[in-house]
């Protein structure tokens, strides 16, 4: 039992082995350059980052991509989700309850491939006719939303598709760490008066306030590594615009990508150097998310006060 | 004096009634469309879904009908795999962290550990499946995608495991106990047979949350469209083919892709229910 129980160390250690000995080549080629460099096309006079022709590597545009496509997701989701998880725990009627947290539990269990396949065929078409003129027209002076690409494909696509699938989770934590703040704070806020929005302001979000960070920084870790919705409507182009409406790509796109069919021993250890950041960055921010969410639902949460 | 009491306390009023219909509308804008996705899915699906689907294996590119029996029989090969590996592993990790090892120092790092490594992207465990199998081996199969699943399946069988073991009362460790049954003994016929239901829930979880999984398996199994039971080849499966069916340009295998999806749904909704119902029931209740 022990032996098994210790394998799940066993899991981490083997991962991080495998991954940095199979990127070897890529770090002692390029070290942390690879990280942070732009070629320049001989040619076109154009930025280029990723050109596996001519062993040209840097992770940049992946790193641009999965930053920009996990923030739009977040800033979409965390006002839905906590609004979600307080009428949930505090507003909804009984009877209301226990379907739509089943609704909420289910849609955490659906694969990532069927929101891919459900986006690609409803929501990017909905985005490319109706969204995306409208948020042309409208916001167009701002050159967030540049008018070049009509596919109805890009960052904002992946920034919806991620949201509605980190969703479910930031909110289901919320409600748990919401449940887990006692009935003595909403009752001593309640008795001094207050209304039952300042009660659930005062007595309730502020005490629970470390572990919503948490579940915001879980449903972040989601994102970051969220593959196969992100690769089906993203356009998989590896370059930095600042249109979101712009194709891009992730870290993992390109892995799901390119990984099965890299060209040469460089082209899989420069894809497995960017599995490997990813892989270490999603355990950083994953330990990050439990510590708090951790802290209010086992300690005393009165005790914050 | 009194009129300003007044005002502030309609615009309390109104802060809390505006509040409260941001929280309704944001529970509205989250339901609205995860319900659309489930009733299109659905729709989509059950309009497709045919004898043939699973009993035929998919006819060549352009060609209308054709089933997807390769990759179903695939998915069931790979979580086969991955079950031998997973199921065994995480219970055995699960018994350890709720029973012998409880409130040690390393129970809580094996947790934490457990936790985070729920959260690595399934991309990741592909690609160590790769490292590990597919190099030395020198080609994509079906063993390594197995392994690949399995690997995610240990982190969430061994948790849930622990949490159903954690919810068998006391009383009932004590009273086999105090018969003067060794520890082991009473854990494993005792406690591990009280929590059988939700143990063996727990793993129908773990095993549909990987039966959906791609990511890890586009390196590793590869695909395959003709059936295969050689452990040694590449090997369909269905998460795969949807992934493939979704990005041609056939509109035949879109209507494939949406069939299989709601294949997929139909096993994830079942495994959840189940977890619900068991858990939501009398027998394990009263827990500590």
């Amino acid at each position: 039992m022990v032996i098994c129980a210790l394998s799940i160390f066993g899991i981490v250690v083997l991962i991080a082995g495998e991954l940095t000995v199979h990127s070897k080549l890529a770090w002692s080629t390029f070290g942390l350059e690879f990280f942070t460099k732009t070629f320049q096309d001989p040619y076109t006079g154009q930025p280029n980052y990723w050109d596996p022709v001519n062993s040209h590597f840097s992770a940049l545009p992946f790193i641009f991509g999965t930053l920009l496509s996990s923030i739009l997701a977040l800033l979409m989701a965390v006002p839905l989700a906590v609004g979600l998880a307080v009428f949930l725990t505090e507003m909804c009627p009984g009877v209301l309850r226990g379907p739509l947290a089943f609704i909420t539990e289910l849609l955490a269990a659906i694969p990532s491939v069927i929101y891919g396949l459900w986006a690609v065929f409803v929501l990017v078409p909905l985005l490319r006719d109706y969204v995306n003129p409208w948020l042309i027209k409208m916001f167009g002076w701002s050159g967030l939303f540049g008018s070049d690409n009509p596919t109805g494909l890009g960052f904002v696509a992946a920034g919806v598709i991620l949201a509605i699938m980190i969703l479910p989770i930031i909110s289901s934590l919320t409600r748990e760490v919401m449940t887990a703040v006692p009935g003595s704070q909403r009752e001593a806020v309640l008795a001094l008066g207050a209304t039952r929005w300042e009660m659930i302001s005062m007595g309730v979000l502020r005490n629970a306030r470390i572990g919503i960070v948490g579940a915001i920084i879980l449903g972040l870790g989601r994102a970051l590594g969220e593959t196969m919705a992100v690769t089906m409507v993203i356009g998989n182009t590896p370059q930095i615009m600042h249109s979101l409406l712009a194709n891009g790509t992730t870290m993992s796109s390109v892995i799901a990508n390119e990984y099965a069919e890299a060209t040469s021993n460089m082209h899989r250890a420069a894809l497995t150097e960017i599995g490997l950041a990813l892989f270490v960055v999603t355990i950083i921010v994953n330990a990050f998310a439990r510590l708090p969410v951790w802290m209010v639902t086992r300690g005393a949460p009165s005790a914050t006060h | 004096m009194r009129n300003e009491h007044k005002l502030r306390a309609q615009i309390r009023t109104l802060v809390d009634g505006g509040a409260t219909g941001l929280a309704i509308l944001s529970t509205i804008l989250v339901v609205a469309p995860l319900v659309a996705i489930f009733i299109y899915l659905v729709y989509k699906g059950a309009s497709s879904l045919n004898l043939d689907f699973f009993t035929q294996i998919p006819k060549p590119e352009g060609e209308d009908g054709g089933g997807m029996a390769n990759a179903i029989e695939g998915s069931g090969v790979l979580l086969a795999i991955a079950s031998i590996i997973g199921v065994p592993m995480g219970i055995a990790g699960g018994i350890f962290l709720a029973e012998f090892g409880r409130g040690t120092k390393l129970a809580n790092a094996i947790r934490f550990t457990a936790d985070v490594l729920n959260g690595v992207p399934s991309i990741v465990m592909g690609m160590a499946a790769y490292s590990l199998v597919v190099v030395p081996m020198g080609h994509f199969s079906a063993f390594a995608g197995g392994v690949a699943l399995g690997i995610m399946m240990i982190p969430t069988v061994c948790r849930t495991t622990e949490e159903m073991l954690l919810m068998v009362p006391h009383s009932v460790r004590e009273a086999a106990l105090a018969l003067g049954v060794p520890n082991w003994r009473s854990v494993l016929s005792i406690t591990v047979r009280t929590a059988s239901p939700g143990i063996i829930t727990g793993c129908m979880l773990a095993f549909a949350r990987v039966a959906g999984e791609t990511a890890p398996l586009i390196f590793t199994a590869l695909g395959n469209s003709y059936s295969s039971a050689n452990l040694n080849q590449p090997i369909a499966a269905l998460p795969l083919q949807i992934y493939v069916y979704a990005l041609s340009p056939y509109d035949d295998q879109h209507r494939l892709a949406w069939a299989g999806a709601l294949v997929l749904i139909a096993l994830i909704v079942i495994a959840v229910s189940l977890v619900r119902y068991v858990t939501s029931r009398g027998v394990l209740k009263g827990a500590s």
